[in-house]
């Protein structure tokens, strides 16, 4: 997918002016609230008129003032699921799955809804009134809806925003596996960093109505390290835990991670910020952290004051956080052998 | 109950009138609180003010506006005499007289319903592939439904009891024009009439509270726009 923006677009005391082009199937907007990420997507699926612009989905013209062209949101094909799920209350399950499926020209119907609900696993939701789901399951129902119409690009405005947090990372896999199973491309807006790097591959940063640079979700993360009050955030799936003594025993790589909270038979999503990481630069006698793994300094960052530590361990990658004074007296350069002490509680399971 | 044979066309009349005022007035009503809720256009505020005159002034004026109207010397009336139809002192007069004193009634119950629905709802079923009128069917118009049913109780209920208007355009003629409130009215200004107008005021309470009745028991089964 590559889409082309030069828009400019006035709504009250707010003004949007973003001239940009960007490519990529997992296209991430990011920015605070009220930057104008949710302006950038009505502008672009057609909900709302740009002053004057253009606006390009791959080779077609979803809107041009100078050539007078400004297609109608059916006409755009794409589909937008939003921060609620917005399904029809006066439709069932199923009617609001097909609802877009119904209106998409027999030639252009390339996803099927048996593959949806099987997928999205719906097949018991199907026969039910909207009103008796749960809010994970309505925003999957939102979801499978959205790509039955099988659109161009699927936008998603926020959609985990409205969930409690367990609910949120059971979500994701299912956005993840819709959009590779089916091809879809998407936009993923959300001013969330994690969410960024769970679901994008490029990101488009937008800061009060201007563009404020494209970049990857690591890079992005990285940068705000020393803002973000829980620093930088590794994300790490892991599985095949063995408990013992009530703790898991995760295999990382050629090593082991060993973790409070974890679940045996699934695998499952750990965060652990950069600042709960303890580097040495020996071997310490005896520490009551869980887990020291022997690493080696990939590389180093600079961050608002702050050392970004990229940590290499047995083929694995952790970024620590640490003060600058810290850095030379450890006197950190990269390739440094170091020992980075965790937590076993410091893992948090996401889901 | 004491009715007789001309009580019951009364009742019948009444019946017949506000049934076709609610029925015809419908779409329009529909379509008016739509473009009141859904669009920006110039004059906005002047329609609205036009539409809820009728709330405001006396019904007398309006069947007096109408009569000027449709009479023999006004544009409605010219076009009615060319296409051969009698309209003054008919049925469909009153019909015209109920429809117009109850369409803000309509209007405003088919809004407020309207106003409910989230835009996010039309906004989606747009990207889902639906052109406007096709939105416009198939999620305003369900969504409407419990402002449709309650503001067609309200007109129906305020056509039933539509008085001034009508015995202005529509006259006061026994079998022809004569509906219970103009039947109640003969009644009262006659010595003996009491008994009989008592037992039309006991049919109006009773079509009033059967109205309601309706009104309630519809209007819970559309709630959640008719899904369980």
């Amino acid at each position: 997918m590559k889409l082309r923006i030069d828009i400019e677009k006035k709504l009250g005391d707010f003004s949007l002016k973003l001239n940009t082009e960007i490519s990529g199937d997992r296209v991430g907007i990011f920015g605070a609230s009220g930057s104008g990420k949710s302006t950038l997507v009505h502008l672009v699926s057609g909900l709302i008129k740009p002053d004057a612009g253009e606006i390009y989905l791959d080779d077609a013209c979803l809107f041009s003032s100078r050539k007078k062209i400004d297609l109608s949101p059916e006409k755009r094909r794409i589909a937008i699921v939003f921060q609620q799920a917005m399904l029809f209350p006066h439709l069932g399950v199923k009617s609001n799955l097909l609802y877009g499926y119904k209106r998409c020209r027999p030639a252009e119907r390339r996803i099927k809804p048996e593959a949806i609900i099987e997928v999205l696993d719906l097949g018991h939701l199907a026969g039910r009134g909207v009103n008796k789901l749960s809010g994970g399951e309505k925003q999957r129902v939102a979801l499978g809806r959205a790509v039955l119409a099988n659109p161009r690009l699927l936008v998603m405005d926020e959609p985990l925003s409205a969930l409690d947090d367990s609910l949120r990372y059971q979500i994701i896999p299912y956005l993840r596996s819709v959009s590779e199973e089916f091809g879809v491309p998407f936009l993923f807006i959300s001013h969330s960093i994690t969410e960024m790097q769970l679901m994008t591959e490029r990101v488009l940063v937008v800061k009060n109505g201007r563009l404020a640079g494209i970049s990857t979700p690591d890079e992005l993360a990285r940068t705000g390290m020393a803002t973000n009050p829980r620093g930088y955030l590794n994300l790490l799936r892991l599985h095949g835990a063995r408990q013992k003594d009530g703790l898991f025993y995760y295999p990382w790589g050629s090593s082991e991670l060993i973790i409070s909270d974890g679940k045996t038979g699934e695998e499952s999503l750990f965060e652990l910020s950069s600042r709960d990481i303890i580097l040495f630069k020996q071997h310490p006698e005896a520490i009551s952290a869980r887990n020291l793994l022997e690493c080696q300094v990939a590389e180093l960052f600079d961050s608002d004051g702050r050392k970004g530590v990229v940590l290499d361990t047995g083929g694995k990658t952790l970024i620590a956080e640490i003060v600058r004074s810290a850095a030379e007296e450890l006197e950190i350069a990269t390739c440094a052998p170091l020992f980075a002490a965790i937590k076993a509680s410091a893992f948090r399971r996401l889901g | 109950m004491n009715l007789s044979p001309q009580d019951s066309t009364a009742i019948l009349l009444s019946m017949k009138i506000a049934v076709t005022a609610t029925m015809i007035s419908l779409p329009f009503g529909f379509a008016t609180a739509w473009l009141m809720v859904f669009r920006r256009f110039h004059g906005k505020v002047l329609l609205e003010v036009l539409i809820n005159l009728p709330l405001t002034l006396p019904p007398v004026v309006i069947g007096y506006f109408l009569l000027l109207f449709f009479g023999r010397n006004g544009w409605g009336g010219a076009m009615l005499k060319a296409a051969g139809s009698d309209f003054i002192f008919t049925w469909k007069a009153a019909v015209v007289a109920s429809a117009t004193v109850g369409f803000p009634l309509l209007v405003r119950s088919i809004r407020l319903g309207m106003e409910s629905i989230d835009r996010q709802l039309l906004q989606a079923s747009r990207s889902l592939g639906a052109s406007w009128h096709d939105t416009l069917f198939t999620v305003v118009l369900p969504l409407s439904l419990r402002g449709m049913v309650a503001g067609s109780s309200l007109m129906f209920a305020r056509s039933l009891g539509e008085f001034g208007a009508t015995i202005i355009v529509a006259g006061n003629i026994p079998g022809v024009t004569q509906t219970i409130p103009l039947a109640i009215y003969d009644y009262a200004s006659s010595p003996t009439g009491t008994s009989m107008a008592l037992s039309l005021c006991g049919v109006s309470v009773a079509l009033s509270v059967v109205i309601l009745l309706l009104h309630e028991v519809i209007g819970k089964k559309l709630e959640h726009g008719g899904q369980p």
